[in-house]
Order: structure tokens, then C-alpha cells, then sequence
């Protein structure tokens, strides 16, 4: 069995008739980082409440581990870790009681040892006797990590583990989510920064207004959607394109003074081509002045996917 | 299957709060205690009869020991499971793979042991005031922790009902204390005139005071056997109502 978690028509409609998820299907795979990617209110932190135990899913089912959370809920949220969006913890505990009470609570043997790796981990070990209220934000989402990691769990929520926190703390962030693959645990996280699911997740996810619209490798998903864009301005003005450009997927603009290419897949396809046409041109005898090149970043992808919605709706 | 460890592990962070505020917990009933001695004991008490025996200093402990142990263990419960879901932090509980059982026995085995300690404190400052012994001390042991039971059980569904700071005070101000001063901590009774000795028996605290000052003297208002059922009818009232809001999820689960 390589799911380790599957979701099958999750729905939730909030007391009030909202619907913040809409018939969900998605399949986790053991040992990857998936990102839920949306924007805010889209469902995300809806749909790891319904997984954690801390929403009442309207319909469908949910199984981990092989468990379904209806009955066997016992023996999957043994395994499961949550780091909640919000900073909320006891703000008067130290944090090594903290973490160890987490242990605890989810069943476990005290392990002084394990505690300790955790926290020297996540470079808590030295705060572990302050008050957690004493440490800065981004301390006391790690130690909401460390507790979340204190019961060894082999799937693990992140719920947008680098809102509000600056460019340093996002890469420290980064790195500890890759300690923790390598150590074998499943993470699924969410975020509205496109750049952080390119940079972390093996797969992508992306859900807006409960519906989840489209699921894929982030690679295989920048393959199908992906673009390359460039500018070429040219030195002298052009009417018309000869026919030995006019063969590339591209177009005059502003008059003449500029090529316009749209093409490739997000694989670097498109960028090979972009040479090519550099190459063609001179050959042509067409001298340019500028080039500008861009790929398409999942945050078009996004945006053109959500615009479809807008459109369909 | 209930998980040992995880219901220590609430019962030790629940004791854990309750020390951290250990000399608020501690002065507080002993300067309340003192005070009602030196008004109630002292001055008062020296013009009062005998009621049933016993001297009228010694007679007014049971009840003392019920009004700050009444107040203390709903007010301490509402607030260790109102706050939790008032900061968010009650998201770890809901995640965790603990039930209903483990909740309970966590919550209310510490609001037992601190409501040991409270009573310890509270007889121990008496002592400075009056003289007394206790005439089933295991008894009344085991009455206050019966107590204690059903009312850190009314606290916590208190904490779970209440969505508001104001709300979650209003119970124990408008009903609890008021019918705890009227439930015979100060009087007996039979002290009272005609219709409202039988109204006062509708008073559901007088059963606890009464039943608190058998264990101690071996005499009360009514009869012992009443008291111990009324406590455990509210008990077993207050763990149907808890295990009914684990099972529907109300005010915990989105
Ligand atoms: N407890 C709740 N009651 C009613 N509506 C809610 C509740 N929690 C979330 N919502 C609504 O559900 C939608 C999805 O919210 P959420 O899952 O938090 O989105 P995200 O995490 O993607 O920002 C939002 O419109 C939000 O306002
Ligand atoms: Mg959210």
C-alpha cells in the first residue's frame, strides 16, 4: 500500500452553509512533501481539521494508514502530527515540558533522549528552559514543531509553516522540512507562497473555494503548464515577419519593434528555442538589441487556473 | 482501550497549572477562611448556642470547606478548558489519540487531588481558630473528592458552554455562590422559620454542606445517605452530558 493517506469525497459545509470543501479526492503517497497550494479561505486549513480531528467532515471518508478515521481514529492520530497555523500554545510552560508533555499525551514512553534530539534539531535545546511566551515568533513555531514531532509521527501537517516569518526563518523553515523527509516522515503543508511549494514539494496541490482543481508531480504540472516568454526588441522596426521566423511560435509587437515568442513546456524546451530563434534571426540578417526571457512560475499557472474557475463559475 | 499515559499526562500538566499559581491557590483560601472565622467564629460565634452539639466555630468548617471548594474546583475546571479553546491551544487534545475516558480521568483526577490539598489548607487554618476533630475522617475524605469530582465535571461542561468571558463567570455567581451562603454553611436548618426550612430543602447545596458536616460530626440536617445520592446523581448527570458533547463534538469540533 503506498497511500498513506486518502481522502475520498470530503466534504464540509460550515454551520452558516458555507462549503469549505467540496467533494476532495486525493491520495498521499508515503514519504513525500505535498503542498496544498490556495489562497486564503480556499479550505486548506479546513481540510487538515478534518484530518486532525478538529473539524466534523459532512460527508466522505478519510483513511490513514490503512485506519478509517470514523472507528479506527485511535490508532491513525497516534501517527499523525499537526502544527497548527495559529501560534497557539501554553505560553507559561517551559518549552522542554511542553514538548514532553506532547509525548505524552499521544501515548509515549518519556524519552529524555529523543526529546533532546528534537529540540537540538530544531535549535530549541538551548531555549529549553525558557518560557515559551520569552521566545520570538519564529522560536515558538518550532517548538509547535518540535511538539508535533514529539510522538515520532509518520505523517505530519504543516499548516503554512512560514506565514508572517522573514526570508531567513522561511529558509531555516526549508531546511528543517527536508531534515524531516530524510528521515522518512510524510509532510503535507500548505501555503499561499508559490515559491515554497516550487522549492519544497514533490507534488502540488491546488484547491480554491473547497474544490480541489487539479493534483500533479510539480514537475510533470510545470511540464504541461509551463511557458517560456521572451522579448526580443529589435534594431530596426519590422512590417512583416519572414517566413523563417514566422516557423517559431511567435509574433511582432509594439509596432515592429519587438518579437514576442510564447512557447516550450516549462522544461527548458522553451528556452532551446528562444536560442534557436537568436540563432535564425541573425542568419535572417534581422539585428537585435534586447533580449527577456521568463519562465512561467507555478504562480501563473495558479493564477490562470483560478482565472479559468472564475470563468467557468 | 483507555491510554494510561496519556491521561497522566493530563493529569500531571492540570496539577502542573495549578501549582504555578500555587501561592495565589493557597493564600487565597486561607485569608478567605481566616476572615469568615474572625467574623463568623469570633464574633458571632460567641453568642451563638451549640447547633447539635457541637460548638458553633467547628460547626461552620464543613460549610467554609464547601463554599471555597465548590468555587474553586468550577471555576479552576471552566477555566482549564475554556482558556485552551479561547487560545487555540485545545487543538492538541482534539488532535491527540485521547477520548472522552481520558480526558475525564486526567481533568478530574487532578481537580480531586487539588481540591485534597485546598482542604488540607483550609482545615489546617481553622485549627488556628477552633478546636475540632473529625469523626469519619476517611469518609470525608471521600466525600470531597466526590465532590470534587462532580463539580470539576460542572466546571468543565461550564467552560465548554460558555463562548464568553461574561458567561463563564455568571453561573458560579448568580447560582453557585449564592445558594452555597444559603445552604446552611452558617446555620442550621432548623434554625429557620416556618415555610423556609422546607424551601431550603430545595437547595441542592444544603445536601453537600449536610453530608460534609455528618463525615465530620456524625450529625446533619439530613440524612447522609440522601447527601451521598444527590452527589452522585449530579455526577452521573454531569459525565452523560460530557460524554454526549465528546460524541457530537459541540463547541469542541468545527
Ligand atoms: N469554524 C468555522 N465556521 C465557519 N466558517 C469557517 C470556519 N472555519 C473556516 N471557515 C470558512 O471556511 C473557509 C475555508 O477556511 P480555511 O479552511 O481556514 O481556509 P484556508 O486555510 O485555505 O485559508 C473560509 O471561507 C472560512 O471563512
Ligand atoms: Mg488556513
Amino acid at each position: 500500500m503506498d497511500s498513506i493517506l486518502e481522502l475520498s469525497g470530503l466534504s464540509k459545509v460550515y454551520p452558516g452553509g458555507l462549503k469549505a470543501l467540496d467533494n476532495v479526492d486525493l491520495a498521499i503517497r508515503k514519504g513525500e512533501i505535498f503542498a496544498l497550494l490556495g489562497p486564503n479561505g480556499a479550505g486548506k486549513t479546513t481540510l487538515i481539521g478534518a484530518v486532525c480531528g478538529l473539524v466534523r467532515a459532512s460527508s466522505g471518508t478519510i483513511r490513514a494508514f490503512g485506519h478509517d478515521l470514523q472507528n479506527d481514529w485511535r490508532k491513525a492520530r497516534s501517527r499523525i502530527g499537526l502544527v497548527p497555523q495559529e501560534l497557539s500554545t501554553d505560553m507559561f510552560e517551559p518549552v522542554h515540558r511542553a514538548v514532553s508533555y506532547s509525548r505524552g499525551l499521544f501515548g509515549l514512553a518519556p524519552d529524555k533522549k529523543r526529546i533532546e534530539e528534537i529540540l537540538r534539531s530544531l535549535s530549541l535545546w538551548e531555549k529549553r528552559d525558557e518560557r515559551i511566551m520569552a521566545l520570538s515568533g519564529g522560536m515558538k513555531r518550532r517548538v509547535l514543531i518540535a511538539k508535533a514531532l514529539a510522538h515520532e509521527p509518520d505523517l505530519l501537517f504543516l499548516d503554512e509553516p512560514t506565514a508572517g516569518v522573514d526570508v531567513e526563518l522561511r529558509k531555516g523553515m526549508w531546511a528543517i522540512i527536508d531534515e524531516m523527509r530524510s528521515r522518512g516522515v510524510t509532510i503535507i503543508l500548505t501555503t499561499h507562497y508559490i515559491e515554497e511549494a516550487e522549492m519544497m514539494a514533490d507534488r502540488v496541490g491546488i484547491i480554491n473555494r473547497g474544490k480541489l482543481l487539479m493534483v500533479d508531480e510539480k514537475d510533470a504540472m510545470m511540464a504541461r503548464l509551463g511557458r517560456t516568454e521572451a522579448h526580443i526588441w529589435l534594431a530596426e522596426p519590422l512590417p512583416v515577419l519572414p517566413p523563417e521566423i514566422a516557423r517559431f511560435p511567435v509574433e511582432l509587437e509594439q509596432g515592429g519593434r519587438s518579437i514576442c515568442y510564447r512557447g516550450g513546456d516549462g522544461t527548458g524546451k522553451g528556452k532551446a528555442e528562444v536560442a534557436e530563434l537568436t540563432k535564425a534571426l541573425i542568419r535572417a540578417g534581422i539585428d537585435y538589441t534586447g533580449i527577456d526571457t521568463r519562465e512561467s512560475s507555478l504562480e501563473d499557472i495558479f493564477v490562470s487556473l483560478l482565472g479559468d474557475e472564475e470563468v467557468a463559475a | 482501550m483507555i491510554s494510561w499515559r496519556s491521561t497522566w499526562a493530563i493529569y500531571t500538566r492540570e496539577l502542573m497549572r495549578f501549582l504555578r499559581t500555587a501561592f495565589q491557590s493557597v493564600l487565597a483560601p486561607v485569608l478567605t477562611t481566616s476572615l469568615y472565622f474572625i467574623v463568623f467564629g469570633a464574633a458571632i460565634g460567641g453568642r451563638m448556642p451549640d447547633l447539635g452539639g457541637v460548638d458553633y466555630g467547628a460547626f461552620i468548617i464543613p460549610g467554609l470547606l464547601m463554599l471555597t471548594l465548590l468555587g474553586e474546583t468550577t471555576s479552576n475546571s471552566s477555566f482549564g478548558i475554556y482558556m485552551p479553546r479561547f487560545t487555540g491551544t485545545i487543538y492538541e487534545l482534539l488532535s491527540a489519540p485521547v477520548g472522552v475516558a481520558e480526558t475525564l480521568i486526567g481533568f478530574v483526577g487532578a481537580a480531586m487531588t487539588k481540591s485534597l490539598i485546598l482542604a488540607t489548607i483550609i482545615l489546617v487554618t481553622a485549627r488556628l481558630f477552633v478546636d475540632y476533630s473529625i469523626a469519619h475522617p476517611l469518609l470525608a475524605v471521600f466525600y470531597i473528592m466526590l465532590v470534587a469530582a462532580a463539580f470539576s465535571l460542572f466546571g468543565f461542561i461550564l467552560g465548554i458552554w460558555a463562548d464568553n468571558f461574561e458567561k463563564l463567570g455568571i453561573i458560579p455567581l448568580l447560582f453557585l455562590t449564592p445558594l452555597t451562603f444559603l445552604g446552611g454553611t452558617f446555620y442550621s436548618i432548623d434554625m429557620l422559620p416556618k415555610p423556609w426550612d422546607t424551601i431550603a430543602l430545595a437547595n441542592p447545596i444544603v445536601y453537600l454542606v449536610s453530608g460534609l458536616r455528618w463525615t465530620f460530626y456524625g450529625s446533619s440536617d439530613v440524612n447522609i445517605w440522601i447527601s451521598f445520592a444527590i452527589t452522585l446523581g449530579f455526577l452521573a448527570i454531569c459525565v452523560a452530558v460530557i460524554a454526549y458533547i465528546f460524541r457530537t463534538g459541540w463547541r469542541l469540533r468545527a
